[in-house]
């Protein structure tokens, strides 16, 4: 699971009003690479809510992302920190671990790189 | 300018369409971000040669640049080639005029000392010998080629082609008059890509895995391309998201089985490795989630540029949503799993209508694909009653740009369905497409709730009728659309 996955993701037990962002629960973490593409970066950038980035990259054991939301502008101009937010973003690959619900502590588990968010029977 | 567009004769319903899309990716239309997704219609000006019917593969068409109509040769599954029409006729004596009287500053750029050129015969409906495609290179002598000859790697491919007349048994659509044409290549396809990509070779199947061409026509339907999220809500073994990461897209999948998306086969042969066989980029996200309670954070939008899927329908494989059977109908109450069996419970799951699948796919779609962003799905019709009137869903958010019909059996034939998002995703469009669905669904889908699709396709024929026979013999050799 990369966190831009992560990103898009929240609980959605039947009654949490607050189920983003998931804590992450590290086992394994693996770096894949990803061809780096500019205009993806900047068109994904304004949808990314960032503290929640920001914070997953620190868990995941990646320092490099600043806690307050950089400037868009940064992302036009500065080209090594789109490569590091192109990195934290897609390479970043958790393989093994799970997800937690922030409100019900409800363990989403990962394995495989794959989390799986289907619901039991008595939450659905 | 002009073009003569030649396609291959199979799936004649989805040639335009592809095209269009591919144009429109291409900038054939004009910078895209400054286009009004609701006003524009996206359509090309399009001209059948003389006495042709809509299904000859001759088709003209009219295109800004050059350029464009590389790139849409060259990327395009179902076209063969596009050519710079220097003349056509009747007979050679009709094209000899033609090419005589077509602009020299056209021409004699492409026929100077320096240049290597060949000359390819083809032809449709019939087939012709070494020796007459030979005469019919030597009968171009009037056009003053200075190059050279190169069979190999020339500089300019030209070419000869025609059509035979329609006679009863060749195939060929009604009213197609011998024509013959001569013109420049600007751009041909590379059909390599489908033996390539076929499924037989394909390390990891699923029933449903989409076949090789159908699967890059749906990419191509999303404009799927480097810089851009496709999403498969039904991802199963991968195969659409395998097209759309060929032509550069990154790839997200969902699926509500486990077994398909996580544990496949074994090692090397599950959703990944399909992915590696061919050398394309894994898809940066897979995830196991129902379609029906989608797991995305709230004020989560725009996020896809396409969605591509073919969703369950119930005829090959059956849809499926979190809860048991018994748990949605009230007959047991919801229980709690012992929290010793929880690790590896696998939590039940009930039939997933199509219905409710559609409706929650519009929904999803209109919510998190930009604006702008194309939703290619399939949706399965019932031919039986012939009625030529179908009605597919609709969503407020969205404009219907193609339906592609391709027939699967006497019984039904599924219909590719490419929407464009035309309208910002609000809750009163959410709200009016639930009325509209509710609708639609009590007028014309009683037929698509769970099974009876499955039924219609599958019951025995009706004893009664008993015109089988006469329809067998009835037969036209001409198949149009369904080739």
């Amino acid at each position: 699971m990369r966190l831009l996955t992560h990103n898009m993701l929240s609980s959605n037990i039947k009654g949490v009003t607050n189920g983003f962002p998931l804590k992450i629960q590290v086992e394994k973490v693996v770096e894949k690479q990803v061809e780096i593409n500019h205009d993806f970066l900047r068109n994904i950038f304004p949808k990314i809510d960032w503290k929640a980035f920001s914070d997953a990259s620190r868990i995941m054991g990646y320092d490099e992302m600043p806690e307050e939301p950089p400037e868009p502008s940064v992302l036009e101009l500065n080209v090594e920190f789109l490569g590091k937010f192109h990195h934290a973003l897609l390479e970043l690959h958790l393989e093994e671990g799970a997800l937690l619900c922030p409100e019900t502590g409800r363990k989403f588990p990962v394995n495989k790189g794959i989390p799986n968010m289907l619901l039991l029977e008595d939450k659905v | 300018m002009w073009y003569l567009c030649v396609f291959y004769h199979r799936l004649l319903d989805y040639r335009i369409p592809e095209f269009e899309s591919l144009a429109d990716l291409f900038g054939a239309f004009g910078d895209k971000r400054s286009s009004d997704f609701n006003t524009q219609d996206k359509v090309l000006q399009w001209r059948l040669p003389k006495h042709h019917h809509p299904d000859s593969p001759f088709h003209f068409v009219h295109l800004p640049y050059e350029d464009v109509a590389r790139k849409i040769a060259n990327r395009s599954i179902l076209v063969k080639g596009i050519y710079e029409l220097w003349g056509e006729g009747n007979d050679f004596e009709e094209l000899e005029e033609a090419v005589k009287s077509y602009p020299d500053e056209r021409k004699l750029p492409y026929l100077e000392y320096e240049s290597t050129f060949k000359i390819t015969v083809d032809s449709f409906g019939k087939v012709l010998s070494l020796q007459e495609q030979n005469e019919r290179i030597q009968g171009l002598s009037y056009i003053p080629f200075k190059g050279r000859v190169n069979l190999k790697n020339p500089d300019h491919n030209f070419w000869l082609m025609e059509t035979d007349e329609n006679e009863t048994n060749n195939g060929l659509p009604p009213v197609v008059k011998r024509r013959i044409f001569f013109g420049r290549e600007i751009g041909v396809a590379d059909r390599k890509l489908i033996p390539m990509y076929q499924l037989k070779t394909r390390n990891y199947l699923g029933p449903t895995a989409m076949d090789a061409e159908m699967a890059f026509l749906m990419a191509n339907q999303a404009q799927a391309a480097p810089g851009k999220l496709v999403y498969d809500p039904f991802v199963g073994t991968g195969s659409i998201l395998v097209s759309a990461a060929h032509f550069g897209a990154m790839t997200m999948g969902a699926d509500i089985d486990i077994r398909v998306v996580r544990d496949g086969r074994g090692p090397d042969c599950n959703v990944w490795s399909n992915f590696k066989q061919y050398g394309l980029p894994m898809p940066i996200g897979l995830l196991r989630a129902d379609n029906n309670l989608p797991p995305w954070r709230p004020g989560l939008k725009e996020v896809f540029d396409g969605i591509i899927c073919d969703p369950p329908y119930g005829v090959r494989a059956g849809g499926r949503k979190s809860g048991g059977r018994k748990l949605l109908k009230g007959i047991v109450s919801p229980y709690t799993v012992p929290d010793d069996k929880r690790a590896d419970h696998i939590p039940s799951t009930a039939a997933y209508t199509l219905v409710e699948c559609v409706h929650d796919l519009l929904d999803l779609a209109a919510r998190m694909l930009i604006m702008g962003g194309r939703l290619v799905f399939f949706y399965p019709v019932l031919r039986e009653d012939g009625s030529v009137e179908t009605h597919f869903p609709e969503h407020p958010c969205f404009k219907l740009v193609a339906t592609s019909e391709q027939m699967l059996s006497s019984r039904y034939s599924r219909v590719l369905l490419t929407m464009v998002k035309t309208s910002l995703y609000t809750e009163e469009l959410a709200l009016a497409a639930r009325i509209k669905h509710l609708e639609f669904r009590e007028n014309h889908l009683k037929w698509l709730e769970n099974g009876n699709l499955h039924s219609s396709v599958f019951s025995p024929a009706d004893a009664e009728s008993g015109d089988s026979k006469v329809s067998k013999e009835s037969k036209l050799k001409y198949r149009g659309k369904y080739v």
